[in-house]
């Protein structure tokens, strides 16, 4: 795997949330005091009219958007996945996905690896929360590049999206023209002895698994599966169809993510060993983005435990 | 439209409401009787609007949000009698499959309606984007919101306020049900408001009063409201009402908030309230 840099996904939001402004001028962002954090920076420099500095009132905010969009206005709205989600669920539930309206709901800093601020600010629960939600898109980029494209492709979507990405400095890996599609995984590695199927950083993560395993002998087929919601079921059939098994890796609680909704579609039509490489049933903690992985079991030795032991249930 | 006239809108209106309410047995009589009069000018005297055809983009019509959605009934009367849909659907209200929900939504595309409501305290966050798309639009309209005051114990509000005036949203007036009750009795017993006009005013408002059951004020209030728009500044109109308005055993109580009259209740407020346009 050719890595093309190293930077945070958020920046790749901020780059493509900055070239949107320039491409529809219906496209305006608002956000809750975290401009820098979120990168929005760019496009408030460039669009000052269109910028909606909200200050610490995120309901405010969400509630805002959904307003905005009366009138034909595409709204961004930015702060930390925490804020973006569980803080203001009942503005979203009501006013953007029960009303159907065109909000972009994207939110940072999503998971362990916001690291030091610990775990008032660490949400795990988000994915569930949104793909809970009816009328809900959910979309989980994994690299900068990929940032990029989602900002970019969840403006040309009408309805609801959530777009969660995250704050360290990762490899870039997708390329810059890589075609994305919500609603279609994208096919990292192809092999025949287990699917793994990942989102956000731990595709990274299942990169460098990949390579370990392939070095005991062990074909992966590694699915970016940037959309949790809709969910590219047939992606994972086919595959599974091929493997025999699966593992899924996120960063993420196993109640309510991306392995629950996996194992939904393989019980109806696939029933397969499936393990879970996700955090189990707890609040993160401060520390480095990669230790906090290793500690909550999301590291690549985790994943490649996870696919050894997922292997071994096969008959 | 002349006072009468209102009056006469305003009375069916009330008709309409006990006789939804009444048949399922369920909803919300006592605020929706109160801003019966309110509704009525808005949609018959006071917006732009274009009810034949209806623009979920509100593109140069006026647009009114429903913050406290619990009082449906009155809103749904009101688009009714004013040409959003026919005045027949009336009878579905809260029925299984029907476009009248309990509480306002989008999601059965019933005309008149642009954003859903019950949970308390977002519309006027709602109200305030809308508000700032036309700004981005060029489009002069103006945005009306109502609340309830209970409803103004829920923070949001508050967050609301502080934005409009801090942005100087001036193409909003909004307007509260200031009728001194929520469910579990009088707001002042449950979690006193305190000084709303002065509360307002320190949100960086301009507070104006108002009857809202009588149409000279009414109308003489919004007039002049009108008049101050564009000039920086958001405007509130704190509007005293009667919850139950129109109905003598529904007055001078919380207590028909959300209960239904029964069979021999309805009889008697319908005998309060004169049939003028002809019940659904």
């Amino acid at each position: 795997m050719e890595i093309l840099g190293n930077k945070d996904t958020r920046s790749g939001f901020g780059e493509g949330l900055a070239e949107l402004g320039a491409e529809n001028e219906n496209v305006v962002a608002l956000c809750a005091d975290l401009t820098g954090s979120l990168k929005m920076n760019a496009f408030q420099d460039a669009f000052p009219n269109r910028f909606f500095q909200v200050g610490i009132a995120e309901a405010n905010m969400i509630s805002l958007a959904a307003g905005m969009t009366i009138g034909g206005k595409i709204p961004f709205t930015g702060t930390f996945a925490n804020f973006s989600t569980g803080r203001v669920y009942d503005q979203i539930r009501q006013s953007i996905a029960y009303s159907k309206k065109n909000v972009k709901i994207c939110a940072s800093h999503a998971g362990l690896t916001l690291g030091e601020d610990g775990a008032t600010h660490q949400i795990l629960e988000d994915i569930g929360m949104m793909r809970m939600l009816p009328n809900m898109t959910v979309v989980v980029p994994a690299d900068f590049n990929q940032t990029k494209q989602a900002t970019k492709a969840i403006a040309k979507h009408d309805g609801p999206v959530y777009l969660r990405f995250g704050r360290p400095v990762m490899p870039i890996f997708v390329k810059p023209n890589a075609p994305f599609k919500i609603g279609k995984a994208q096919e990292v590695y192809t092999g025949t002895d287990v699917t793994i199927v990942a989102c956000g950083h731990m595709v990274w993560k299942s990169i460098e698994a990949a390579k370990v395993l392939t070095e005991k002998g062990i074909s992966v087929e590694l699915l970016n599966m940037h959309t949790i919601k809709p969910l590219d079921v047939s992606a994972i059939l086919d595959s599974v169809s091929k493997t025999g098994c699966i593992v899924t890796a996120e960063e993420h609680m196993a109640n309510g993510g991306l392995g629950e909704a996996v194992a939904q579609v393989l019980s109806k039509n696939h029933p397969c060993p499936h393990e879970f490489v996700a955090v189990n049933d707890s609040f993160g903690e401060s520390g480095k983005p990669m230790d906090l992985l290793d500690k909550y079991g999301l590291g690549t030795s985790n994943i490649v435990d996870a696919v050894e032991k997922a292997i071994g249930r096969k008959n | 439209m002349n006072k009468q006239e209102l009056i006469e809108v305003s009375t069916q209106v009330r008709r309409d409401i006990v006789r939804m309410v009444s048949s399922v047995k369920s909803g919300h009589p006592g605020g929706s009787l109160g801003c019966a009069d309110f509704l009525t000018f808005l949609y018959f005297d006071c917006m732009t609007h274009n009810s034949k055809a209806f623009d979920m983009n509100a593109k140069n019509e006026d647009v009114f949000f429903l913050s406290n959605g619990h009082i449906s009934p009155v809103w749904y009367s009101v688009l009714a009698r004013s040409g959003y849909f026919p005045i027949s659907e009336l009878s579905t209200f809260r029925k299984i499959s029907s476009r009248l929900q309990g509480h306002p939504s989008t999601d059965k595309n019933l005309p008149g309606i642009r954003m859903a409501s019950g949970s308390l305290g977002q519309g006027l966050s709602v109200a305030l984007g809308t508000a700032e798309t036309k700004k981005l639009n060029n489009d002069p309209s103006i945005i009306y919101s109502l609340h309830g005051d209970g409803e103004l114990q829920e923070g949001q509000i508050w967050e609301a306020a502080m934005y409009a005036a801090a942005k100087g949203i001036d193409n909003i007036v909004a307007t509260i049900d200031y009728n001194g009750r929520q469910i579990d009795g009088d707001v002042d017993d449950v979690l006193s408001l305190g000084d709303l006009r002065q509360k307002w005013q320190a949100f960086g408002w301009e507070v104006y009063e108002m009857d809202g059951h009588d149409f000279d004020n009414i109308k003489e209030t919004f007039t002049t409201v009108k008049a101050e728009l564009g000039k920086g500044k958001p405007i509130l109109v704190l509007m005293k009402t009667e919850m139950g308005q129109g109905v003598d055993f529904m007055m001078g109580s919380h207590k028909w908030h959300g209960v239904a009259p029964n069979e021999e209740q309805l009889q008697s407020a319908l005998n309060q309230l004169t049939e003028t346009l002809g019940d659904y």
